[in-house]
């Protein structure tokens, strides 16, 4: 049976398809349907049930050398109360996982992963870490809800005085609902937002609480995953996986190459003999919308890659798409065509991102 | 869901209404719920023939692709233009100002071999039936 969130039964109650994500039933959509929601997210407020996401908490003294090793980015030194994004790879460079990284404390750290990896995750830091950390999985007691938007911050303040201080991913411990919580500056839509960790029987409360506030809408895993394709956030399963490098994924920001981390030969390896291929963003002629079982080709018709991620963009009002180039046609020049044996039709590839007047950092 | 009473209707949710010689062609009110928010419709070619349960067109929703079914034999006389800017007309009007396509009947007798509207409902009904039946299952 599919796991359930804290409000699998207020996500029916409100009328949400509901679908399997990862092992779990989660609402794809409500009644208002992707359009609107969308339009909550970019002018107002949408909030987000992400509970069914992993977090791990490490600690010990030797946690943030041990850390170092296993995430891309550099984290020696990270101040607390602040979170940063990276990868977790493999021997091949290959991505386990994308993640952030939060320093709770000097020595305590908690880490948030994608649901369908949780197991894997735990496996490889298992691996990596010493004995003397202490690695405690508290994804089944942690709930997580998604306030996002350019009005998110408006909003939260009455229920979270002192919110208003928070930096772009920095974070702090609040008092909501009689509860200790904790929020973090983050999200993955492109827009001003929050991310509020909660134990898992106090998330109606919360929700309920966020949602008193008639600004606020419910959003589904359809929209967000509409939002994370305009602002180019990658997902795991599409623009990375176990065969994936972030190199090829165009994430090289987020790999700090100048200290050691597992992965790191294997990604010198490829950076020496160029990269196999290459992400590019593009965008269709009209409406119509690429889907990730589609292909890319040049505009004479040779297949030149993949594509991992496609969906119409109500910010541009035409259909976007993700996609793998293979390393000889990287410098085709912008035109291609997208599609499968039925269907082709034109596109430009454009850089990234495809939505840029995000409240992101306002 | 809403069902029109003098329009005929596939099991794939196509509704056709027909006057004379000529039929019109659009998607229930049910597929459109089902299929969400549309944002592209491909119109097809004027002139062109469609055979009866053949392909007509297709159309996208934000997060899926589906074909539209020709619920008749015949040449495309005419196409709505106005859904390639606001293919949402199908969501908000899906038996009037959303219908996709003219259709000149070759074959009258293809008629009878589509579902009047209160066969249409009890097809709903039992397709109602059926996912509850599943979901039943699921727990």
């Amino acid at each position: 049976m599919a796991h359930h969130t804290p409000l699998h039964d207020t996500h029916i109650k409100l009328g949400a398809k509901m679908v399997d994500f990862a092992g779990w039933d989660m609402p794809v959509q409500y009644p208002d349907g992707i359009l609107k929601e969308h339009d909550a997210n970019r002018k107002g407020v949408s909030i987000f049930d992400c509970s069914h996401m992993g977090e791990f908490i490490i600690e010990g003294d030797h946690a943030e050398k041990d850390l170092e090793r296993i995430v891309t980015q550099s984290i020696t030194g990270m101040p607390i109360k602040t979170c940063r994004y990276g990868m977790m790879l493999n021997d091949k460079g290959g991505v386990v996982d994308d993640l952030i990284v939060y320093r709770m404390t000097d020595k305590v750290w908690m880490l948030v992963v994608n649901a369908a990896n949780i197991a894997k995750d735990r496996r490889n830091i298992l691996k990596h870490i010493a004995r003397s950390v202490r690695f405690h999985d508290i994804s089944t007691r942690t709930a997580k809800l998604d306030v996002q938007g350019p009005l998110s911050r408006e909003v939260l303040l009455q229920l979270l005085p002192g919110i208003e201080k928070l930096e772009y991913y920095a974070f702090d411990e609040f008092d909501l609902c009689g509860e200790r919580v904790i929020v973090s500056r983050t999200g993955y839509t492109g827009e001003l937002g929050f991310e509020i960790y909660c134990p898992w029987d106090t998330a109606q409360k919360v929700w309920d609480a966020v949602l008193a506030d008639s600004r606020v809408k419910p959003t589904g895993l359809g929209v967000r995953d509409v939002l994370r394709i305009e602002a180019t956030y990658p997902l795991y399963g599409h623009e990375l996986s176990d065969t994936i490098s972030p190199l090829e994924a165009g994430l090289k920001r987020f790999v700090d190459m100048n200290k050691d981390f597992v992965g790191k030969p294997a990604l010198l390896k490829t950076q020496e003999e160029g990269l196999p291929r290459s992400l590019v963003c593009f965008v269709s002629e009209n409406r119509r919308a690429p889907r990730a079982e589609h292909k890319i080709f040049t505009s004479d018709g040779v297949e030149a890659g993949d594509v991992v991620s496609g969906t119409f963009s109500p910010a541009l009002g035409r259909g976007i798409g993700i996609g793998f180039l293979k390393k000889e046609f990287t410098s085709m020049g912008k035109n291609i065509i997208f599609g499968d044996t039925k269907l082709k039709a034109n596109a430009e590839i454009v850089p990234r991102p495809f939505y840029k007047e995000g409240s992101l950092k306002k | 869901m809403d069902i029109i009473n003098h329009y005929l209707y596939t099991k794939e949710h196509e509704w056709i209404d027909i006057d004379g010689k000529t039929a019109t062609v659009g998607i229930t009110d049910y597929a459109q719920s089902a299929l969400g928010d549309i944002t592209y419709v491909e119109l097809p070619g004027i002139d062109g023939q469609v055979e009866q349960f053949e392909q007509l067109t297709a159309l996208e929703s934000v997060k899926s692709a589906s074909d539209i079914f020709s619920p008749v034999s015949g040449k495309i006389l005419e196409v709505n233009d106005e859904l390639t800017d606001d293919p949402g007309l199908i969501n908000r009007d899906p038996y009037e100002k959303g219908w996709i396509a003219k259709v000149e009947i070759s074959d009258e007798e293809e008629a009878s071999n589509l579902m009047t509207a209160d066969e249409y409902r009890s097809y709903l009904e039992s397709l109602d039936r059926n996912d509850g039946g599943a979901a039943e299952a699921e727990e």
